[in-house]
C-alpha cells in the first residue's frame, strides 16, 4: 500500500480520465464539460505533484522513481498538456472533430508520460512510451475524414511500431547481458568491454530519438505535424517532446552512466545532424506546420547537445531548454491556430501576409516568439541556448558549441523569413478576431514570459539545477 | 552622488518613453503629433541625464566611476555598469545623436510613425547599454538585442531591397557575434569571472588569447565593418531610412570601435600585439580598395557608405598603434565621423525627401536653388574629407602622428587614403551641387525649412567646435587612454625582448 502512496498523482489521473469516459459515454454533447473537466484535472494535478516535490522515493521493487527531477518533468509535461488544450479555442468545433474522446487520449498520453520520466526499469519505460504513442496514434488521425490527418495517423504508427520494436529488441539485448531490466542493475552489472550492452544501447538509444524526432529517425514528423489536426500538432510539439528528453536522460545517466564514452559520440552525431537538418530543411518550407516540424528538430538538437555534456550543468540546462521551448511552442501555435478566415484555418506561411498592419498585437507577440525561438538576446530562446552551450563549452566540447552556434544563425534566417512576411510584405485580408478566452491568455502568458524571462534567469536554472543533482 | 543609480536610469529611460508611446490611442495624425513629442521629450531628458553625468565625471581618474552593481543570475553574472572617459564620450554622441534622429524621423517618415520611434528609443537603450556595461554578458546581450530593432527599421520603413539588406545585416552581424559568445564563456570557465575590472588585472593564458581575440575579431570586424566582411554596410546603409542610416553609421559602427579598445586590448594584450599586422593589412586594403569603390558609386548613400568604411579603416589602425596618440586619434575619429557622417545622411535624406532620389545624376546645380542647404553640405563635406579646423582634421592626424611613430609605411598607405577621400568627396560635392541645372525637378527644390535647420545646426556647429577645440573630447578620453595605451606599450616592449 505505502508505493500506492507516492504515486497518487498518476492515480488521480486514471481515475480522472475513466471518470471523464463515463461521462462523455453517458452525457450527450459533453465536449465542452469534458474539455473543462480537463483541464481543471490537469491544472489540479501540479500541486499533487507538487506536494512531494523534493521526495526521492522508488517504488514497485525499485521499478518506478519519483524524484524532484521526474517531479519537475511532470509538472512541465502538466502545464503543457493543459494548454494545448486551453490554447485550442473554436477550432476543434470549426474543422468538425468536437469529440470528447480527444480529451481522454490527451490525459491517457499524459499519463504514458508520467510513466516515462518516472520509469526506472525497461518494462516500466516500455509500457510508458506504448501507453503515449497509442494515444497519439489515435489523436493524429482524429480528423478520419481528412486524407492527410488519416495518412498521418497511419505513417506514424507504422514508424512509430517499428521504433517499438527496435527499442525492444535493445531492451532484450541489455537484459540478456546484464540479467536484468532494472536501471540500477543495469548499472550495476554494466561492463563497456561487452558489445552486447552496447549494441542493445544503441537500440534503446534509436528507439527514444525516434519519440523526440532527432535526426537520423525524424523523418516521420513533417508529415505528421503537417497531416494532423493543428491542436494535436501542438501537442506533439510539447509534452511529448519533454517526456521523450526525461525518459532519455534518465535512462543515460542512470542505467548506462558508466558507458557515457561510448554513448557521447551518439549523441553528438545526433545532436549535430539535428541542429543542421533542423536549420537547413526548414528553409524551404511555405506550410508552418512543417516549418515548426524542422524547427522542433533542430531543437531537440540544442536540447541533446546538454545530454552529450554529459554533466550536471548539462542536464540542467537540457531541463531548462526543452521547458523555454515549451512556452515558445505555446505561443508559436496559438498564433498558427490564430490563422483562419471565415472559420476557414490557413497553413501557408504567405497567408501571413502584413499581419502587423491588422493584428499589431498578435504579430507582435508571433515576432517576439520567432525572434525567441532563434535564439536572440534577450529573450528567453537566448538563455536557453546560452545555458546549453555553457555546459557544453565547460566539457571542452567546442566543435559541437560552434556548429550549433552556427545552425543557429541558419535557422535564424528561415525565421526571419516568418519576420519578414509579417512585417514587410503587403496586405493580406484580415484573420478572424481572436476569439475565446483561453486563446488570448495562453498568448499573453507566453509571450510575457518569453519577454520577461531576463528579468530573473537564475529562478528556473535553480529549480533545474536543484532537480539534476540527483544524477550525482 | 553613488546613491542615484544615474547610469541605469540613462540607459532605461528611453524604455519608460516606450512604455508611454505604446498607449498613445485616437486618430492617425494625433497619435503621430503625440507620439513624436513623447519620443522627442524622452530622449531629450536622456540627453539631460547624460550631461548630468558628464558634469559629475572626474576627469583626472581613469578608473571607472558611476560603478552600480547587482546580482543578476546566480553565482555568474552580475548587472554593472560604469563609465570612463572612453564610454562617456560614446555614450554622450549616442544621447547627442538620438534627438536628432527622431527629429528627423518626425520630418520624413509618414506611415507606422510610432513603431518607428519605438524601435528608435529601444535602440537608444541597447546602445548606451553596450558603452556602459562593465560585464561581458551584459555587453553580449546589450550588442546583440540592437539587432531586433534594426532589423525591423531596415525592413518595415526602407527602400527597395530592404528585406534582402535587412537580412544580410541581421545574419551578417548574428554570424560574427557568435564566436564572440563562445569566446565569452570560455573566459568565464577560465578567469571565472565575467567582470570586465576583474577581467583586466587578470591574466589570460596566452596560448587561448589569440582564439578568444579572434572570437571578439569575428564579432567587431564584421559590425566596424572592416574589408572583407563589410558588404552588408553598404546595402543596409542604402535601403534603411536616412535616421536609420545614421544610427547605423554613428553609433552601431562605433560599438565595434570601442570594443576593440575596451575588450581587444584590454583582455587580450599579447593577441592584439600578435594580429597587429592583420588589422593593418585589412584595414589598408579598406581604405584605398573602398575609397576606390566610393568613387565609382553612383548613388550618394553608397558611396557615403564606402567612405565609412574607409574611416573606419583609419580607426583600427589608429587603435593597433597601440600608442596614445592613435587610439586618443581613433576615438576622436570616431566621434567626429558619428557626427559627419550622420550630417552627410541627412543632408542626403534632405534633398531625397524632396526628389525621391538617390542617384547623383539626377541632380546637379543644387547650389542655384538650395544656397543654404549648399553650404551645410559643403562644410560636412570638408569635415568629411579632413580638412583643418573641422572635427575630422583633428582625429586623421592624431591617427596619422600615432602610426608613423609606430611605421611610417602604415601612416604612408593610410595618408594615401586621405587623399583618395578628398577626391570623392569633392567630386561628390561638385557633382551634386554645382553645375548646371540640368534636371527640371531640381529647379523647384526649396531650401531648407526650419525642422531641417534644427537638425543640421546642431551637428554643424560639433564639427566647427570640435574642431577649433578638440580638448573638449581630448581631456574627457585622455586619463583612460593613457592608462591603456601605457598597458599596451609595455607588453610591446615584452613582446620584442621575447623576439
Amino acid at each position: 500500500m505505502i508505493d500506492f502512496q507516492n504515486i497518487y498523482p498518476e492515480i488521480f489521473l486514471i481515475m480522472s480520465t475513466l471518470s471523464l469516459l463515463m461521462i462523455g459515454v453517458f452525457f450527450k454533447n459533453s465536449f465542452a464539460l469534458v474539455k473543462k473537466i480537463t483541464i481543471f484535472a490537469l491544472i489540479i494535478c501540479i500541486p499533487l505533484v507538487y506536494v512531494n516535490f523534493g521526495n526521492q522515493i522508488l517504488v514497485f521493487n525499485n521499478s518506478y522513481s519519483i524524484n524532484v527531477f521526474s517531479n519537475l518533468l511532470k509538472i512541465i509535461i502538466l502545464i503543457s498538456s493543459a494548454f494545448s488544450l486551453i490554447f485550442t479555442g473554436q477550432y476543434l468545433k470549426r474543422i468538425n472533430i468536437e469529440k470528447f474522446e480527444y480529451m481522454i487520449l490527451i490525459l491517457s498520453s499524459t499519463i504514458g508520460m508520467f510513466v516515462m520520466v518516472s520509469a526506472n526499469d525497461l518494462i516500466g519505460l516500455y509500457l510508458g512510451i506504448e501507453l503515449q504513442s497509442l494515444s497519439l496514434y489515435v489523436l493524429s488521425s482524429l480528423d478520419r475524414n481528412s486524407l492527410n490527418s488519416s495518412e498521418s495517423g497511419v505513417k506514424y504508427f507504422v514508424l512509430g511500431a517499428l521504433s517499438s520494436g527496435l527499442f525492444l529488441y535493445g531492451c532484450s539485448l541489455i537484459y540478456g547481458f546484464t540479467g536484468s531490466t532494472n536501471y540500477l542493475m543495469i548499472s550495476e552489472n554494466l561492463s563497456v568491454e561487452n558489445l552486447g550492452i552496447i549494441f542493445g544501447l544503441v537500440f534503446v538509444i534509436v528507439g527514444l530519438a525516434f519519440k523526440i524526432s532527432a535526426v537520423p529517425f525524424h523523418m516521420w514528423t513533417p508529415d505528421v505535424y503537417q497531416g494532423s489536426p493543428t491542436s494535436v500538432t501542438a501537442f506533439f510539439a510539447l509534452a511529448p517532446k519533454v517526456a521523450g528528453m526525461g525518459a532519455f536522460i534518465q535512462i543515460l545517466f542512470v542505467a548506462f552512466k558508466g558507458a557515457y564514452v561510448e554513448w557521447k559520440s551518439i549523441i553528438v552525431f545526433i545532436s549535430i545532424a539535428s541542429m543542421i537538418l533542423g536549420s537547413v530543411a526548414a528553409i524551404g518550407q511555405t506550410n508552418i506546420k512543417r516549418l515548426m516540424a524542422y524547427s522542433s528538430i533542430g531543437h531537440m538538437g540544442y536540447a541533446l547537445a546538454g545530454v552529450a555534456a554529459g554533466s550536471i550543468a548539462g542536464i540542467s540546462s537540457t531541463v531548462s531548454y526543452i521547458s523555454i521551448y515549451v512556452v515558445m511552442n505555446i505561443a508559436a501555435f496559438t498564433c498558427i491556430l490564430f490563422l483562419s478566415r471565415e472559420k476557414k484555418y490557413f497553413e501557408d506561411i504567405r497567408e501571413l501576409g502584413g499581419m502587423s498592419k491588422n493584428h499589431p498585437i498578435v504579430s507582435a507577440c508571433l515576432c517576439l516568439t520567432l525572434f525567441s525561438l532563434a535564439g536572440i538576446p534577450p529573450l528567453a530562446g537566448f538563455f536557453a541556448k546560452f545555458y546549453v552551450f555553457k555546459a557544453v563549452i565547460e566539457s571542452e566540447m567546442y566543435m559541437l558549441a560552434i556548429i550549433g552556434l552556427l545552425s543557429s544563425v541558419i535557422s535564424a534566417f528561415y525565421y526571419l523569413r516568418v519576420i519578414k512576411i509579417i512585417y514587410f510584405d503587403k496586405n493580406k485580408e484580415k484573420f478572424d478576431e481572436m476569439s475565446g478566452f483561453g486563446m488570448k491568455f495562453s498568448l499573453t502568458t507566453s509571450s510575457l514570459l518569453i519577454l520577461f524571462y531576463f528579468i530573473n534567469p537564475s529562478l528556473l536554472i535553480n529549480i533545474t539545477d536543484l532537480a539534476s543533482k540527483i544524477f550525482k | 552622488m553613488s546613491e542615484i543609480p544615474i547610469l541605469t536610469l540613462t540607459t532605461f529611460l528611453p524604455l519608460i518613453g516606450i512604455f508611454f508611446l505604446m498607449f498613445i490611442k485616437g486618430e492617425e495624425s494625433f497619435v503621430n503629433k503625440t507620439s513624436g513629442y513623447v519620443a522627442l521629450l524622452t530622449s531629450g531628458i536622456v540627453f539631460l541625464s547624460s550631461i548630468f553625468i558628464l558634469a559629475n565625471f572626474n576627469y583626472s581618474n581613469p578608473d571607472f566611476q558611476f560603478v552600480e552593481q547587482q546580482d543578476w543570475i546566480f553565482n555568474f553574472v552580475n548587472y554593472k555598469v560604469g563609465v570612463d572617459g572612453i564610454s562617456l564620450s560614446f555614450i554622450l554622441l549616442t544621447t547627442f545623436i538620438t534627438p536628432i534622429c527622431i527629429l528627423a524621423t518626425i520630418n520624413s517618415v509618414k506611415i507606422r510613425l510610432r513603431e518607428f520611434l519605438i524601435a528608435l528609443l529601444l535602440m537608444e537603450t541597447m546602445m548606451i547599454g553596450v558603452f556602459c556595461s562593465l560585464d561581458l554578458f551584459i555587453f553580449y546581450l546589450f550588442f546583440e538585442a540592437g539587432l531586433i530593432p534594426m532589423f525591423l527599421i531596415i525592413g518595415i520603413w526602407g527602400g527597395e531591397r530592404r528585406v534582402y539588406s535587412a537580412f544580410k545585416f541581421f545574419l551578417y552581424t548574428l554570424f560574427g557575434s557568435v564566436f564572440m559568445l563562445i569566446s565569452i564563456i570560455y573566459i568565464y570557465f577560465d578567469a571565472g569571472t565575467l567582470d570586465v575590472e576583474k577581467l583586466l588585472n587578470i591574466q589570460i593564458n596566452k596560448d587561448y588569447q589569440k582564439y578568444l581575440w579572434l572570437g571578439f575579431f569575428a564579432s567587431f570586424a564584421v559590425k566596424t565593418p572592416m574589408w572583407p566582411v563589410h558588404t552588408w554596410l553598404p546595402d543596409a546603409h542604402v535601403e534603411a531610412p536616412t535616421s536609420g542610416s545614421v544610427i547605423l553609421a554613428a553609433i552601431l559602427l562605433k560599438m565595434a570601435g570601442y570594443g576593440f579598445i575596451r575588450f581587444s586590448l584590454g583582455l587580450f594584450p599579447d593577441a592584439s600585439i600578435y594580429f597587429g599586422p592583420l588589422v593593418f593589412t585589412l584595414s589598408i586594403i579598406a581604405i584605398i580598395y573602398t575609397s576606390l569603390v566610393a568613387l565609382v558609386q553612383k548613388d550618394m548613400k553608397k558611396l557615403i557608405a564606402y567612405s565609412s568604411v574607409a574611416h573606419m579603416g583609419f580607426v583600427t589602425i589608429g587603435i593597433f598603434v597601440f600608442n596614445q596618440e592613435g587610439i586618443e586619434g581613433s576615438i576622436f575619429q570616431m566621434i567626429s565621423h558619428g557626427i559627419i557622417s550622420s550630417a552627410l545622411f541627412l543632408c542626403v535624406g534632405v534633398i531625397y525627401d524632396r526628389m525621391h532620389t538617390r542617384q547623383i545624376s539626377e541632380y546637379g546645380g543644387v547650389v542655384n536653388v538650395m544656397p543654404k542647404y549648399a553650404i551645410m553640405f559643403m562644410v560636412f563635406t570638408l569635415g568629411s574629407l579632413g580638412l583643418p579646423g573641422t572635427s575630422g582634421f583633428v582625429g586623421e592626424i592624431l591617427v596619422l602622428i600615432g602610426s608613423f611613430k609606430y611605421n611610417y609605411w602604415i601612416a604612408f598607405f593610410a595618408a594615401s587614403g586621405v587623399i583618395l577621400s578628398a577626391c570623392y568627396s569633392l567630386w561628390l560635392y561638385r557633382r551634386v551641387v554645382f553645375g548646371k541645372i540640368l534636371n527640371n525637378k531640381v529647379q523647384n527644390l526649396v531650401d531648407l525649412t526650419k525642422t531641417e535647420y534644427l537638425i543640421l545646426t546642431p551637428l554643424l556647429i560639433m564639427t566647427i567646435v570640435l574642431g577649433f577645440y578638440p580638448a573638449l573630447v581630448l581631456d574627457l578620453i585622455s586619463p583612460s587612454v593613457e592608462k591603456i595605451s601605457s598597458n599596451m606599450v609595455n607588453y610591446l616592449k615584452f613582446a620584442n625582448l621575447g623576439n
